[in-house]
């Protein structure tokens, strides 16, 4: 085995001390290399971001990436899945850019059942733009934009994302390492839409640190009991004192449906005749 | 079966007016047909011109329609002629009315030797009346087969052979066809000859109509097109259908996603992935696509943007046309970054266009937009052999990549080699964020600096291989100091009027980057230039006035609905005196 390149780049890395973003960054980051002990090639492996401190992932892991803009990561990796179904496509997004600006994608994508793995680094606040509330924020967040507190409730994605047809939901903390890991691992092994919300503290706008080492519980992984995902991601609401559950809740392996958006069998190639297809139509046409 | 052959011919009455019809005098000819939305009047308008399609004559269809599936008025144009136009007459030749309403709002199309024919049931005062409830009764046919009676009951009055409305609807009729020929012959033999055609000069055999829609995708299909992405929207949802139908023997993937913004994302993502991608929408839709376009301009990535105009602001005249988006497509997506837009303005060169924008976006690594409107989108054209033919572009030589890879290596002509995932020698970092040479985020002065230089040259290259092209397209008299300047499909009709007046016509095909150079060694030595455009403001006027081209005159349309010859002929005179 030839030697392998550093999985990180020179960048310089300017999370905050203490961010969650590392844990993320190092589980995937060993996931990376165990596939490279198992020889695999990661150039088969592109990695989307989109704005926000998570989205800096793109410049410190060393694999193919697309830094795309705030709240379209989805349809970037959808476009890339489309055009090579082949790669793996690995999706990190912010809880703002995944449940705020690009809500409707994650929705359409569940629906598809597109082959990715979306991982949201939700740590319920603005930190890029200093502190503003987000889609999961809980009420009474005070944030800069909202000095006086929120009063609109925050929204449930992974209720959202099982409703929506999601075929791979789960849910994990940074401070549970070792979870995290196997969580997403087993998201990217997954065929079909892959979902992590990955729980994650923000250290200088939000350090939920003390609250969810209290409350957030490891439980059995659940695969294609729907009622059972059910109980799974309504026991926390985001914004209502409760344990919260970590783990898969819910895993369905959908048949291959050549018909669906973004699995029909592309062409391509020696195979296609585009002139003989071309002068048919315009034989129609006469 | 019933007896279809049996001679019956329509009480004398009907035909009274006939006696003072006569050959339709002059070498082309027009025919208007209009009904409810749901009387298949597009369809009907289709079987016209593949009647004079076969008699030899070139065809330019106008289909006019509100934005409603039942009721309300359609109607379509048919104007053929011996040389391709692109245009429709004030008046026609013949009027087919499948209701009063087309009586009522057509009159002024109507001249003294117009034939006039008209639905018996559910209309007045047509000097040829067809009984079409009468003969469809007969037949046992239900009532959305009254165009077809309508259209063999005009081949007989505009002495069409049978043989050739028996062809064209079993060519272009593929549900209940042996129910539609009954009705037709039925139509055919009760009618009599009013006002014969004859034939085109010369035996050119028929030639197949394009919309501008189908030219656009087969344009771009035949350039190596991968993947269409649209979401429906008024004048391109037909693109979208048409790749859809035929993806197969194409190969093409065709996906509607959940919005516009999707839409160019998907685009990108593909491009990324190495497959060539374009997308359709119209201006509303291609309002949500700016943040994506100019993600395209930072994170250098093709994609190929159709673009039809319609009538706006906002929703506006959703089925009808306009020329107000050229300031838009120039300007769209915040920030600089170079661009091609091409106006094309029949179906040949919505074909060629089509199919060489998609080479130069994916060798310049820049998006495209292929600016089009309404009238071309879902108009028809005949298109001939020399239409569908490719322009001499030729691939500039590019560096190969240097090893480890950038992604956005500093390069003199700023097109960076663009090595698409997966490549085991490469890892490829594109991003939105200003970046470095790797593709890494940077916001160092001097590598901001360094890339905003990159891009600028990246279209000065652009601007090179678009100045080798026929960018520019000239008719009328080259003698005549006065100018026509116009884009897009209103190519098609200052033609005509230029030639007409005995003047000239410049029109550029590529708007950005603009041909300067092309277009001044037209227009300098002109004493006058008038501006032709279906927009309030003159857009192309800014443009060419942004160049240090003075236009004199301004002639605007802004009602959604195309010029007509004599209309423009009236206009332009006007103005020259």
């Amino acid at each position: 085995m030839t030697e392998q390149p550093s999985l990180i780049t020179d960048a310089q890395n300017t999370w905050c001390p203490g961010c969650g973003n590392f844990a993320i960054q190092h589980s995937l980051k060993a996931i990376l290399t165990d596939l490279q002990g198992e020889e695999r090639d990661l150039s088969n492996v592109v990695l989307v971001s989109g704005i926000g401190c998570h989205a800096k992932i793109a410049d410190y892991l060393n694999i193919n990436s697309f830094y795309s803009i705030h709240g379209r990561t989805l349809p970037v990796a959808t476009g890339i899945v489309l055009a090579n179904p082949q790669l793996n496509v690995i999706c990190c997004a912010g809880d703002g850019d995944m449940y705020a600006e690009g809500l409707d994608h994650l929705i359409f994508a569940a629906k598809r059942d597109i082959d990715l793995t979306v991982v949201v680094h939700d740590n319920r606040v603005y930190g890029l733009t200093t502190g503003q509330y987000t889609p999961t924020s809980p009420v009474g967040f005070r944030g800069r934009s909202t000095p006086s507190g929120i009063k609109e409730r925050p929204i449930n994605p992974l209720a959202l994302v099982l409703a929506s047809g999601g075929t791979f939901v789960a849910r994990s903390y940074t401070g549970r390492p070792a979870h995290l890991k196997r969580v997403l691992s087993a998201a990217l092994s997954h065929k079909g839409f892959s979902f992590v919300e990955v729980l994650q503290i923000c250290a200088t706008y939000n350090n939920l640190t003390a609250f969810y080492h209290e409350r957030v519980l490891e439980v059995q992984d659940n695969e294609e009991d729907l009622n059972a995902a059910w109980s799974y991601v309504n026991a926390w609401d985001y914004n209502t004192d409760a344990k919260i559950p970590l783990g898969i809740f819910f895993k369905e392996d959908l048949p291959p449906d050549p018909s669906r958006s973004g699995e029909k069998p592309y062409l391509g190639g020696a195979e296609r005749d585009v002139s003989s297809a071309i002068a048919a139509i315009l034989h129609d046409r006469v | 079966m019933r007896d279809v052959h049996t001679k019956r011919t329509f009480s004398s009455d009907f035909f009274a007016w006939a006696l003072c019809g006569g050959v339709v005098g002059v070498d082309e000819v027009s025919v208007l047909i209009g009904g409810k939305a749901g009387d298949g009047i597009n369809s009907a308008g289709a079987l016209v011109a593949r009647l004079f399609s076969r008699l030899g004559y070139r065809i330019y269809l106008y289909f006019d329609y509100p934005s409603l599936i039942k009721g309300g008025h359609n109607f379509a144009v048919v104007r053929a002629t011996p040389r391709q136009v692109g245009a429709h007459r004030e008046r026609v030749d013949f009027l087919l009315a499948l209701d009063q309403e087309t009586l009522r709002r057509h009159v002024a199309e109507v001249k003294p030797t117009t034939v006039v024919m008209g639905r018996s049931d559910r209309s007045q005062g047509a000097k040829v009346s067809v009984p079409v409830k009468e003969v469809l009764d007969r037949i046992g046919a239900s009532d959305l087969m009254g165009n077809t009676c309508m259209v063999a009951a005009f081949a007989r009055a505009a002495g069409v052979p049978w043989e050739i409305l028996e062809e064209v609807i079993m060519a272009h009729i593929t549900k209940e066809t042996s129910l539609n020929i009954a009705v037709a012959r039925e139509a055919y033999t009760g009618a009599i000859e009013v006002s014969p055609v004859p034939r085109a000069p010369g035996a050119a055999p028929p030639l197949p109509l394009l919309t501008g829609n189908e030219a656009i995708g087969l344009g771009l299909a035949a350039s190596g097109l991968d993947l269409f992405i649209a979401y429906p929207m008024t004048p391109t949802s037909n693109l979208l259908h048409f790749l859809a139908e035929y993806a197969t023997p194409l190969g093409l993937t065709v996906v509607h996603p959940e919005n516009e913004i999707a839409v160019i994302l998907m685009a990108l993502g593909a491009a990324y992935a190495g497959k060539k991608a374009a997308v359709g929408t119209s201006g509303g839709g291609f309002c949500l696509m700016t943040e994506g376009f100019s993600l395209a301009g930072m994170a250098e990535i093709p994609v190929i943007v159709v673009m039809g105009q319609r009538a706006g602001p906002s929703t506006g005249l959703p089925t009808y046309s306009a020329q107000t988006e050229l300031l838009f497509v120039l300007n769209a997506g915040h920030g600089e970054f170079p661009r091609l837009v091409v106006a094309p303005a029949d179906v040949g060169e919505a074909y060629r266009w089509s199919a060489l924008a998609l080479q130069i976006a994916w060798d310049y690594q820049v998006p495209a937009v292929i600016l089009v409107d309404k009238t071309l989108c879902e108009g028809s054209f005949s298109c001939g052999p020399d239409d569908l033919i490719q322009l001499p572009y030729v691939k500039p030589v590019s560096a190969g990549p240097k090893f480890p890879y950038l992604r956005y290596q500093n390069i003199t002509d700023g097109v960076s080699p663009f090595i698409h995932p997966p490549n085991p020698l490469a890892v490829v970092k594109v991003n939105s964020y200003s970046h470095d040479e790797a593709g890494i985020t940077s916001e160092d002065s001097g590598t901001a600096t360094m890339m905003v230089e990159k891009r600028i040259r990246k279209g000065e290259s652009l601007a090179e291989v678009v100045g080798s092209l026929p960018t520019v397209e000239v008719s009328g008299d080259p003698a005549s100091r006065i100018g026509l300047i116009c884009f897009g499909t209103m190519g098609g009709v200052c033609r005509e009027v230029a030639e007409h007046l005995g003047i000239r016509c410049i029109r550029p095909v590529v708007l950005a980057p603009f041909p300067s150079a092309q277009v001044h060694a037209q227009i300098d030595g002109l004493t006058r230039v008038i501006a032709v455009e279906e927009n309030a403001t003159g857009q192309l006027a800014h443009l060419f006035a942004a160049h240090g081209i003075r236009v004199h005159h301004q002639i605007h349309r802004v009602d959604g609905r195309p010029f007509a010859l004599e209309a423009l002929i009236r206009e332009v005179s006007g103005v020259i005196g």
